[in-house]
């Protein structure tokens, strides 16, 4: 990145006179996140494994998960029983959401073995955990929608837990009106939710340097006095970053 | 830790893993990688959907129950005019049958929420079916004249009886005093078997009805339904939450849920739930700070695979 | 039990089913366990196409 990608016309980072709430809103945000961060178009050298792939993997499947739930909540519950498109439309549905938590859990151990929560990004790490869980409660959800005889077993066997806990009245598995406002609204808002904050901090942060990577290393020496990193003007990169939210 | 280059902490230092990188960067392109991951995964998920599709075992009604396992059925209808079934003695939400809750200590979670969907089995399962009939049975009549004890005492000789009867066969059963019992649960068979009770039990005579609690509790307390699950392997006892029906993959992601059921401490208590799930919480929650953990956070640099995700960044050092 | 929304499903077979005494696991769901532990060993192992480096 070189240093005409900086500041587009028209929008200056920097805004010493922002005074309004919304305006240093403004400022905070272009500061922590600013648009080549959020939309970069090169990476450090170590970004080079296979190993960096499950995440978009996950995004891609939810967002297929999305989309023919989508297909499936407009067409109703009953549709895929009696329809044959409707019951391939629902094989899309469970097909990628099994690939989904394939790619998450992977990029779960992977990012463990790699101490990705190391320098600053430990908020990362935990909406990870955070968004794995919500999925699986929303997939839960799902599997008790089916309305057939698997849903049928599985939320007699899973009323036991809930009610055991209180929470049953609310999360009644065999209340099929409530688990649609479960399934449908709340779980898919809160997993797209801390999915997109876990994505917006990857890009804040950056990606985690490897575990052993050392001052001395070639890579980093390279190009030492002039940093990669778009300047900014007024507050040199280690004090803007210091201030960290983790901190 | 003096060399901060080697830091596994979470906190920012001012090791390479704190600052913005510096050093050499490679071409990436942020939009490319999702379309062409949109793209595999999508051809991926419809490689797999026309190849392995997904199942469908049709669910079952009280008529195919009733139609099934007649005796089962008698024998479940039974207790619940006895109030002697899981559901009659299940506590909240359904219930407040005393000392029913699961409780882990002093703490009663289950209690929480009080009794906000009350299922009271004799009536709501048996009796005001029956009586929604165009001619309801006449021991209707006698059984709503009856004191409690009466009732009780009618329920539970029968269920005794229809226990001790060859095959559970109601048509088996010795004699003895059962009031109008026999009358009612023969009613609720023949109810059944037409498949009335289906929709009286879902709507309880509304037309609009999302809630399936009352008919799912009443068919888990027989033995047919249960034993159905159990012949897919869908059992407690049998990973029964992870399993799909069939071969398709199921829930694979709760087999740490589903263990804890099989094992002690757990397989045994009587607060199983509640401690299973409180465990998973817990566990949950270690996860979630694992990097607050010493020890557990030290793992990727005592066994470092992390020298295989990076080997080319390693080699050219 | 026939549902009047019953289309041409039919029933699921029972499942193929692996097992040692006591431990059994399905085999879809083994399946998908397999697969997320030879990605995790590939994504290891596989060497990646290197990309253009610029300084």
């Amino acid at each position: 990145m070189t240093a005409q990608a900086t500041p587009g016309p028209g929008t200056p980072v920097e805004e010493p006179d922002a005074h309004t709430w919304t305006g240093r809103a403004r400022r905070w945000l272009l500061k922590k996140l600013p648009p080549d961060k959020l939309l970069p178009e090169d990476q450090p050298s170590y970004v080079a494994s296979w190993a960096y792939v499950f995440g978009m993997g996950a995004i891609a499947s939810l967002l297929w998960i999305v989309i023919s739930g989508i297909v499936l909540g407009l067409n109703g519950p009953q549709w895929y029983h009696v329809s044959s498109l409707g019951n391939f439309v629902n094989s899309t549905h469970l097909w990628s959401v099994e690939l989904f938590f394939i790619f998450m859990v992977v990029h779960l151990w992977l990012k463990f073995w790699m101490a990705a929560w190391r320098g600053g990004r430990v908020l990362t790490w935990i909406t990870g955990v955070i968004s794995f869980v919500v999925s699986i409660v929303a997939a839960f959800t799902g599997y008790l929608l089916q309305t057939n005889f698997d849903s049928q077993w599985i939320a007699f066997e899973a009323k036991d837990a809930l009610n055991a806990v209180g929470v049953g009245a609310w999360f009644n598995v065999a209340n099929v009106g409530q688990l649609f406002t479960w399934h449908i609204t709340l779980l898919p808002l809160a997993v797209g939710a801390v999915v997109i904050l876990h994505v917006l901090l990857v890009r804040v942060h950056g990606v985690v340097p490897p575990l052993e990577a050392a001052e001395s290393d070639a890579q980093l020496l390279h190009n030492r006095p002039e940093p990669a990193e778009p300047p900014e003007p007024t507050a040199p990169p280690e004090t803007a970053e210091s201030g960290g939210a983790v901190r | 830790m003096t060399r901060k280059t080697n830091s596994i902490s979470w906190r920012k230092t001012d090791d390479a893993a704190s600052r913005p990188w510096t050093g050499s960067v490679r071409e990436y392109d942020l939009i490319k990688e999702l379309i062409i991951g949109v793209v595999v995964v999508g051809l991926l998920v419809l490689g797999v959907s026309a190849l392995f599709g997904s199942p469908d075992e049709p669910s079952v009604s009280l008529k195919a129950w009733a139609t099934a396992a007649p005796a089962d059925f008698v024998g479940t209808a039974a207790k619940e005019l006895a109030g002697t079934s899981d559901s009659a003695g299940y506590g909240p939400p359904y219930n407040s049958t005393p000392g029913a809750s699961q409780t882990i200590g002093p703490v009663d979670l289950q209690s929480l929420s009080g009794v906000r969907l009350p299922v009271d089995t004799a009536n709501d399962f048996v009796i005001v079916p029956l009586a929604t009939l165009p001619s309801p049975p006449a021991d209707l009549a006698r059984w709503m004249a009856a004191t409690d004890q009466q009732r009780s005492g009618w329920a539970a000789a029968y269920s005794d009886a229809l226990a001790a009867a060859p095959d559970n066969d109601p048509a088996k059963v010795a004699d003895g005093d059962y009031g109008p019992v026999p009358a009612l649960t023969g009613a609720l068979l023949d109810m059944a078997r037409q498949g009335n009770l289906d929709g009286v039990l879902q709507n309880g005579g509304n037309f609009y009805n999302t809630d399936y609690t009352r008919s799912l509790l009443f068919l888990g307390d027989g033995s047919y339904f249960p034993g159905l699950a159990a012949s897919q392997h869908l059992s407690g006892d049998q990973w029964g939450v992870m399993n799909e029906t069939g071969d398709t993959p199921g829930q694979s992601w709760l087999w740490l849920f589903s263990l804890l059921y099989q094992v002690e401490p757990f397989k045994s208590a009587p607060n199983a739930d509640a401690l299973v799930v409180v465990t998973m919480f817990v566990l949950t929650a270690l996860l979630t700070l694992l990097p607050f953990i010493p020890g557990l956070r030290s793992l990727p640099r005592w066994i470092p695979l992390h020298r295989l995700v990076w080997k080319d960044y390693y080699r050219n050092r | 039990m026939t549902g009047w929304l019953v289309a041409s499903v039919g029933t699921v077979g029972d499942g193929t089913y692996f097992g040692w005494d006591g431990f059994t696991i399905q085999s879809g769901n083994l399946i998908v366990i397999v697969v997320m532990i030879i990605l995790f060993v590939l994504a290891l192992v596989l060497p990646f196409p290197g990309g253009k480096r610029r300084k």
